[in-house]
């Protein structure tokens, strides 16, 4: 009962203040079409190539690259200028008498250097390649002409064709796509940890928290008063998001919505019952502001967004203890794989262990306030 | 149950740092006992014994014949803090009925209780409107009124009048003597010593000890001395020349 009055005066509050309301459903939606817009103009590379000294069908085969533009030049001196003048992105000359390729990058950007090697590479197969046929079209001659009735192997001479078929998504499908899941959760627990925390931090310092425990409501009232509120208010977020990713940036979500709203729901309990117990160690909505780079922000990181499993075990263990990383994880199985909830247990039960644990300490913590119950 | 509040050789400490060393207190059905002294004297930590925010280190401090911290008493008892406490985004009726859902009145009784403390503290006209609009005094007035909440049998004020106009003061004054008359008891902290001559009984609370405890009028002719102001100050003084190095 009293529960339920608290949880109907949070709402009256969140619903009175516009800004706020503002702030966590449009803000996201803004943020995402935004890193969107980013990172979909960004996908393609191009490089241009001076070569000094290299034949015609290596030329011909980088052109062949998609994004790689050749400009032959007569000296190694000239290709460098361009290179300092950043004209071009790489110099490669072809040393004759060592049969060596010199490549000079500029290396100003880690993926153009990787499409310059990567298109010589394929330049130099190519060339074997024909070198090779050609050879072997020559032997066939001679032993036609030796000994007329062997007849080779009739092959046709087309390459095959591939055909691509993609079990998530399109052939536009880039990396916007692998962190919007990740993206939903992050906002769920941004918003709601801060404003939950400034909330609490609020109550004491105004002193209602005070005139709140002199009256007979249980401290577990109050706590329960505030999960309820927040999980309402963490069932709009997540629609809207889920909404607006579906809708508005088109990404494909596979899976069930209801599971990702239930996922970002027992998130939004975790990131409550976080954001209370640290408004606990603030004195000021200011030092409330501290916990962002400490609390929030190291978790974007954990989160799935850089891939851990290559990275040093301690990192892993960090990456453990965060709460966000498990709805990382639980947010990309529904939304790439279609995952049902049944197969994500381990995810939610590491979420639940995260609530059970700050929701006890939120409600012994609550005694500084008042000793009993 | 002869008292409603009863403090006995209540002491109280955080760390090592003693705030309160002896405290005797007691509060009768229908009076109002005021409880003064200097800031940092214990007023506060006293009060919030008694509301069970804070654990008697040793001594008994009990509330309508139960020892404190007990959460159901507090059901019983009005409180009055220091700040406003007020949810400013909330109407002057929407934050009565808050707290009155927190005390345990709901229903048709709540709406009876609203429109009654509400014109004790007259304002009746401004309920609707939202607290964060209203001057400091209808938000003293507010507080009051919530502290009134339910018919408490005893009522805890901490600075109720501060920052409070000397019209509104009077006018709080007599409220809180026609609860009195009504057979309700107040326990009220101030600084303000003109005040406590309003009171049936006060105290004096210097370092963590009531150095004495009866009527202004007798307190008054026991110290010799015109005023309660004037009595405090003589009894501070008695009380740094007598003992104590223990203090400072």
């Amino acid at each position: 009962m009293r529960t339920l009055a608290i949880t109907k005066r949070i709402l009256k509050e969140l619903l009175r203040d516009r800004r706020t309301l503002a702030l966590m459903f449009l803000a996201p939606i803004l943020i995402m079409w935004l890193m969107n817009v980013m990172f979909s103009a960004n996908s393609k590379t191009d490089v241009e190539i001076a070569t000094v000294n290299v034949s015609q069908t290596i030329r011909h085969n980088l052109a062949q690259v998609d994004g790689v533009t050749v400009t032959p030049t007569k000296t190694v001196r000239q290709a460098e200028d361009k290179l300092k003048s950043d004209h071009v992105d790489a110099v490669i000359e072809y040393q004759q008498k060592a049969n060596r390729f010199n490549v000079t990058y500029a290396n100003t950007d880690s993926s153009k250097t990787a499409l310059t090697k990567q298109a010589l590479k394929a330049a130099i197969t190519g060339q074997t390649i024909t070198t090779l046929s050609t050879g072997v079209q020559q032997l066939q001659s001679v032993i036609k002409a030796t000994n007329p009735s062997f007849s080779a192997p009739q092959q046709s001479n087309k390459a095959p064709s591939i055909s691509n078929h993609y079990q998530y998504g399109n052939a536009d499908t880039g990396f916007f796509a692998k962190i919007v899941p990740i993206l939903m959760g992050f906002f769920i627990f941004f918003f709601v940890f801060l404003i939950s925390g400034m909330a609490l931090l609020k109550e004491r310092t105004s002193g209602t928290l005070d005139r709140l425990l002199a009256t007979p409501v249980k401290r577990s009232e109050i706590v329960f008063g505030y999960m309820l509120s927040y999980g309402i208010l963490s069932i709009l977020q997540s629609t809207v998001i889920v909404m607006a990713t579906i809708w508005l940036l088109k990404v494909e979500v596979v899976g069930n919505i209801l599971n990702i709203i239930i996922i970002s729901v027992l998130l939004a309990f975790v990131a409550l019952a976080f954001g209370i117990l640290m408004s606990t160690l603030a004195n000021s909505e200011f030092q409330m502001m501290q916990f962002i780079p400490l609390v929030v922000v190291p978790q974007v990181f954990f989160s799935g967004i850089i891939p851990l499993d290559s990275m040093a075990s301690w990192v892993q263990y960090i990456g453990k203890i965060l709460p966000l990383t498990y709805t990382g994880d639980a947010l990309t199985q529904i939304v790439m794989y279609g995952k049902g909830l049944t197969s994500l247990g381990g995810d939610i039960l590491a979420l639940l262990i995260f609530l059970v644990v700050l929701l006890w300490l939120n409600i012994v913590g609550l005694k500084r306030y008042r000793k009993v119950q | 149950m002869q008292h409603l509040i009863e403090l006995d050789h209540l002491a109280k400490s955080f760390g090592n740092r003693a705030i309160l060393h002896d405290i005797n207190l007691t509060v009768n059905r229908g009076e109002i006992v005021g409880l003064i002294g200097p800031s940092g004297s214990g007023k506060t930590t006293t009060i919030k014994t008694m509301l069970g925010m804070e654990k008697a280190t040793s001594g008994t401090a009990l509330v309508l014949g139960q020892q404190m911290p007990n959460r159901q008493i507090l059901g019983r008892v009005g409180y009055m803090a220091q700040s406003d406490a007020l949810y400013e985004s909330l109407s002057a009726r929407e934050n009565l009925e808050f707290f009155g859902e927190m005390k345990g009145v709901t229903g048709k009784k709540l709406k009876q209780e609203i429109a009654h403390v509400s014109q004790v503290v007259d304002l009746t006209n401004y309920l609707n409107q939202r607290v964060g609009g209203y001057s400091g005094g209808m938000k003293r007035r507010l507080s009051l009124a919530i502290a009134l909440l339910g018919h408490p049998e005893l009522l805890i004020l901490d600075e109720p009048t501060v920052g409070i106009d000397p019209a509104l003061r009077r006018k709080i004054w007599k409220e809180l003597k026609a609860l009195r008359d009504r057979g309700q008891s107040v326990l009220i902290t101030t600084h303000v010593m003109d005040e406590t001559e309003l009171t049936d009984r006060v105290a004096l609370l210097l370092h963590g000890d009531v150095i004495a405890f009866a009527s202004p009028q007798e307190l008054e002719k026991q110290y010799g001395v015109p005023t309660i102001e004037d009595v405090f100050l003589t009894a501070e003084k008695e009380e740094e020349q007598n003992e104590n190095p223990r203090h400072y």
